[in-house]
């Protein structure tokens, strides 16, 4: 990195706030998508787990998924278009619990939205209390710009990586890359270490 | 799905300011020479990087507005009055000053030059600032349609130059003033009627790219699709400091 001074900038900084690099603090909450919001109703919603092998491993419709154990989550969350958020209220279902009794050899995850949306991730970023499918968001249900009725909710990834709308999960054996992954962002796109973009 | 042009690292560049030019009261274009740009296709962005003395930096992404053109880069800046980094890249920064950048990004939202399918434009604001690189990056001269959303006159970014390219060129201009119209006009915002008259109809295949504020993108992409436009067809890009 270089250390071109622009002259007569001071910026703006808050004391004791705590972003990653090139991050600054949103108090809205921006959108960002590729293209239009796909209409998901949950009548006919539907998550899916993926083996490696091709197999179904694993399904919910709505009702199931409202039945499996919630939790309360508050995070921050940061976007690769340079904002962050700081402690967000999410309620949803933990990947931990998704994930459970589920049999892989796989390293790694595909996760797929309605709509057509894709996003790669290790598998150990999804367990360990790291990662949910979240259906609300300040005490509301999510709203459709924002992802709903659910997406994923990655926190210590970039916020792309927290696929909106999303309706499952490939297990891979090896990495392939989603869809802003293959235009040229991070495959692992951790916002401390500023993975934006392949080679950061 | 075609590839963006970033095989290796994104270097930050350190790019110098050869000429700044107002296009609004608040809106202003920075003109760059960037040694070692490796390029870019119509609609992409940069992010940008100050730094103070004491090496406190911050960055932000700006799109870029002139057509791929060698090392020379142009990107127009909306002055956001509270904002951090728009105030000093539209006051502070000259000509001769260095500016660090880095892109090209975004590989999604890009026009491929070489398609012959019509083009729309639907801009909202400052969201015409990558637009302008597709209508600058039309040298084969297909047809495009530009449906721009804006307050006022007074806030039209490139109006002598999109009057003039509407003049010798299949480009269609449709300016949708929110607050204030020019005498005789009305003020008005994109609606299915506007949709329906001035953008392309579906079975013609239009490319599609809408940017602007979210409350205008969304809006303008629900509208494309309720009006059978292919959802895959229609390529977004949302801006803005605010919130939904």
């Amino acid at each position: 990195m270089s250390g071109i001074i622009s002259r007569g900038f001071s910026g703006r900084r808050r004391d004791g706030e705590k972003l990653p690099p090139g991050q600054y603090l949103e108090t809205g909450f921006p959108v960002l998508s590729a293209g239009p919001t796909p209409p998901v109703r949950t009548e006919t919603w539907q998550f899916t787990i993926t083996a490696e092998t091709g197999d179904t491993a694993a399904r919910w419709d709505w009702q199931q998924f409202m039945a499996l154990p919630q939790e309360s989550i508050t995070v921050d969350i940061h976007c690769v278009t340079k904002w962050s958020k700081l402690g967000t209220h999410w309620r949803g279902v933990s990947l931990d619990t998704l994930l459970d009794g589920i049999a892989t050899n796989a390293g790694y995850v595909m996760a797929r939205s309605y709509g057509g949306y894709t996003t790669n991730l290790p598998l150990p970023d999804l367990r360990g209390g790291k990662a949910w499918v979240a259906y609300q968001y300040e005490g509301q249900p999510l709203h459709p710009e924002h992802g709903g009725p659910a997406r994923l909710l990655v926190p210590h990834l970039y916020f792309w990586k927290s696929a909106k709308w999303v309706t499952g999960l490939d297990l891979m054996i090896e990495d392939r890359h989603g869809f802003w992954e293959e235009l040229g962002y991070h495959d692992y796109g951790d916002p401390w270490r500023e993975q934006r973009y392949q080679g950061d | 799905m075609a590839r963006a042009a970033v095989p290796g690292r994104l270097n930050w560049l350190v790019a110098t300011v050869t000429a700044t030019r107002d296009e609004t009261a608040t809106a202003r274009t920075l003109v760059l020479d960037v040694p070692g740009w490796p390029g870019h296709r119509a609609g992409q962005h940069v992010d940008v990087k100050l730094t103070a003395e004491d090496g406190y930096s911050a960055q932000r992404s700006y799109s870029i507005a002139s057509a791929p053109d060698g090392q020379r880069l142009e990107l127009t800046v909306q002055r956001i009055g509270d904002g951090e980094v728009s105030p000093y890249l539209t006051g502070v920064l000259a000509p001769g000053d260095p500016l660090e950048l880095r892109g090209p990004i975004g590989g999604w939202f890009v026009w491929d030059p070489l398609s012959t399918a019509p083009v729309l434009l639907m801009a909202g604001g400052s969201g015409v600032v990558p637009l302008m690189s597709i209508v600058r990056a039309n040298t084969k001269k297909v047809p495009v349609r530009l449906i721009y959303s804006l307050r006022s006159p007074a806030d039209i970014l490139y109006a002598p130059e999109l009057s003039e390219r509407a003049r010798v060129s299949p480009l269609d201009l449709t300016y949708l003033y929110t607050q204030a119209a020019p005498a005789g006009q009305p003020t008005g915002r994109i609606s299915a009627n506007v949709v329906a008259s001035a953008a392309w109809p579906p079975d013609g295949k239009p490319a599609i790219f809408v940017c602007g504020p979210s409350g205008f993108v969304e809006t303008a992409a629900d509208l494309l699709v309720a009006g059978g436009h292919d959802p895959a067809s229609v390529k977004t890009e949302r801006f803005g400091p605010t919130g939904t």
